[in-house]
């Protein structure tokens, strides 16, 4: 047998990136080199070729504590295993012991960067379950903070993604533009992130006088923001040959894999859960579900702008069309009485002392409450058993369930393309370990 | 949703191809829930996937939930969609505890030193669990691992691969072991923990917290 192993390793290699432009699948390579190189008689040792490479879980290119198991061939990926849990914080059990609203707060810690919604999972469970009826004009309030949250989830998204791809000025330009939504969350909840806003019935407090001026200047300025950020990435000769063709998963694998939200609306399903479900308020809203055409990182990236530009359509819509009335449900059972009534009425007092020491009470039974988070379908579960808390909490978060395809997506590809398929990906450790 | 004579017909229709796999239907605030013998949920989840009209071919949820103290005490839900009609339907397996007939506490895992330690963190749990002991039919599944029974729902990967994390989400939480999963180990819990936190019972704050001054009262933390 001839000894080729010195020679052979280059050979390899170089004939490994023709083959991968011929499509040949990596997994395929061994067999397909012997049949190019007749005549070498040669034993591959696969253990030998291998590297496996440990990704994280500090990585900056992570977006948080994940951990990628990486086997190598060369530069090519031929297998790669997540593992997470580096900051699981048993948010699920720890609603058990919280009463039903005392919990609300928890749970917007999961996905931190979609708290609003995190919290309209939970909340609309809860609603489901005890059956109340939210005002027309909290349900309008949350569409709109939803929505806003929506487009500074997305920035982050976009500005840590531009990062990693090497665009430090996006970065910064979506971080001016994030601060300035978190800017309207803390004028109309008094915080920045985390702002424990929605309550069982509705919302925690009207919008404060001046607050519709704030959102108009923050929309024209999130316009003229998109479009910078379109005009420095959307021709970008680096960022096309970094996402163009890079990560694509059929249609058809993708939802095997339960994939939702702008990954799957990438690849060319209009699927979105605020059109289908109908939640809220959104049938009365007029937007768009963008869709891409390949499922490439470029579209992802198209897709989620396009998102953001929606999203500002529906913000604009609930402004001019919101409509007056409570803001929170009228049902003292459930709702805390307006404070100005606790000093005059006792049965006000009565009922606020029971809400805040004990709770309210739900008879038992299961819900699911599926809604369109920024990364896809976000269901929340609530069991209750009769008592005032909650007796299973779980979420289904888009991240954990997405982060399943993140192997379809890097299988075959370079190691580089995989910072950019995560990046685009959009995990959120905080959701996917809860 | 199936309104709730539309799941009775399905209840009817599945209960003729395959005789008692599904033992009752719930409808219960615009919920529509199947509950299922876990030892069918394969064959229901597959008709219910295949079969034309019905076409639940998206499956958005696998979550557990301990219904302790009641009995049968676990279930594991699974949240299917239907994408045309914009349809859901929870698929509930029901699962008796095969410890309840031990002693009372058996289910409640005692922590102790000696059990850490021991376990192999390469090798997956599968290869640990001794093979299913398939009772009499009267009987459910279980199987032994670490020297706990746990019970045993057949793995669903295969029809729906969606199902991977989740299922050993809920392995990791409740303890059910999934029979036939490709890779059945903890996943957000360390790999090396004991005892299954989401059961009712299972306490929350159990875990002394470790500061340089408990070194009297916690002799060998760092071990």
């Amino acid at each position: 047998m001839a000894r080729v192993e010195d020679t052979l390793h280059d050979r390899e290699i170089r004939q490994a990136g023709e083959l991968r432009d011929e499509g040949i699948l990596v997994s395929d390579l061994t067999n397909e080199l012997a049949e190019r190189m007749p005549g070498v008689e040669f034993e591959l040792e696969p253990e030998q070729e291998m590297l496996t490479v440990n990704m994280g879980p500090h990585h900056p290119a992570t977006h948080g504590v994940l951990r990628l198991v990486v086997d190598l061939e060369g530069e090519v990926v031929k297998d790669l295993k997540p593992v997470i849990g580096y900051v699981h914080t048993g948010i699920e059990k720890s609603c058990e012991t919280m009463t039903y609203w005392k919990a609300i707060p928890f749970v917007e810690r999961m996905d931190y960067l979609s708290y609003f919604f995190n919290m309209q999972a939970y909340v609309g469970a809860v609603e489901k379950l005890i059956g109340l009826e939210v005002p027309p004009r909290a349900q309008w309030l949350r569409v709109l903070h939803m929505e806003l949250n929506r487009i500074h989830s997305h920035l982050v998204w976009l500005g840590t993604t531009a990062l990693d791809l090497g665009a430090m000025g996006v970065y910064f330009y979506c971080f001016r533009d994030r601060d300035r939504v978190l800017d309207t969350f803390e004028m109309s909840t008094g915080q920045r992130m985390h702002t424990r806003y929605f309550q069982i019935g509705g919302v925690a407090e009207d919008i404060p006088a001046g607050y519709e001026k704030k959102v108009r200047w923050v929309i024209e300025q999130l316009r003229i923001g998109i479009r910078q950020y379109e005009s420095l990435l959307d021709n970008n000769e680096i960022f096309l040959i970094r996402t163009k063709d890079v990560g694509i998963v059929s249609r058809e694998r993708l939802l095997e894999l339960g994939v939702t939200g702008p990954l799957l609306r990438a690849s060319g399903e209009p699927w979105d859960l605020r059109k289908e479900g109908g939640y809220l308020a959104y049938p009365e809203l007029e937007f768009d579900v963008p869709v891409g055409t390949v499922g490439d990182g470029y579209d992802r990236y198209r897709v989620r702008l396009a998102e953001m530009k929606e999203s500002l359509r529906i913000v604009e819509q609930i402004l001019d069309g919101l409509p007056e009335g409570p803001w929170v449900a009228d049902d003292r059972k459930y709702a805390l009485p307006p404070r100005a009534e606790l000093s005059t009425s006792m049965e006000s007092l009565i009922h606020h002392f029971k809400l805040v020491t004990e709770g309210f009470r739900v008879e038992p039974g299961e819900v699911y409450n599926p809604i369109e988070s920024p990364r896809g379908e976000l269901g929340c579960f609530v069991m209750a058993d009769g008592s005032s808390k909650p007796a299973r909490v779980h979420f289904r978060e888009p991240s954990f369930v997405n982060l399943q395809s993140l192997r379809d997506m890097t299988l075959g590809e370079y190691v580089a393309d995989l910072i950019q398929t995560l990046a685009m990906l959009d995990p959120i450790l905080g959701g996917i370990d809860r | 949703m199936p309104d709730a004579p539309g799941l009775e017909l399905i209840l009817a229709e599945i209960n003729r191809e395959n005789p008692g796999a599904v033992l009752d239907t719930s409808f219960d605030r615009e919920q529509a829930a199947l509950i299922v013998d876990p030892s069918r949920v394969r064959e229901v989840l597959t008709w219910l996937r295949d079969t034309p009209g019905q076409e639940y071919t998206f499956m958005s949820s696998v979550h557990g939930a301990d219904y302790f103290p009641r009995s049968p005490r676990f279930a594991v839900h699974y949240e299917l969609l239907n994408r045309e009609r914009y349809e859901r339907l929870r698929v509930k397996a029901v699962i008796a505890d095969p410890a309840a007939g031990a002693a009372t506490a058996a289910s409640m895992v005692a922590i102790g030193p000696d059990d850490i330690g021991g376990s192999d963190s390469e090798a997956s749990v599968a290869d640990k669990a001794a093979a299913v002991v398939n009772q009499p039919a009267s009987e459910p599944a279980t199987v032994e691992l670490d020297g706990q029974t746990l019970p045993v729902v057949p793995s669903v990967v295969d029809l729906f691969p969606t199902a991977d994390f989740q299922e050993r989400e809920v392995f990791d939480f409740f303890g059910i072991f999934f029979e036939g999963h490709p890779d059945l180990r903890r996943i957000l819990m360390p790999e090396d923990y004991i005892g299954w936190p989401q059961r009712r019972d299972f306490p929350v704050g159990g875990e002394p917290v470790i500061f340089t001054r408990d070194e009297v009262t916690n002799p060998g933390w760092w071990q």
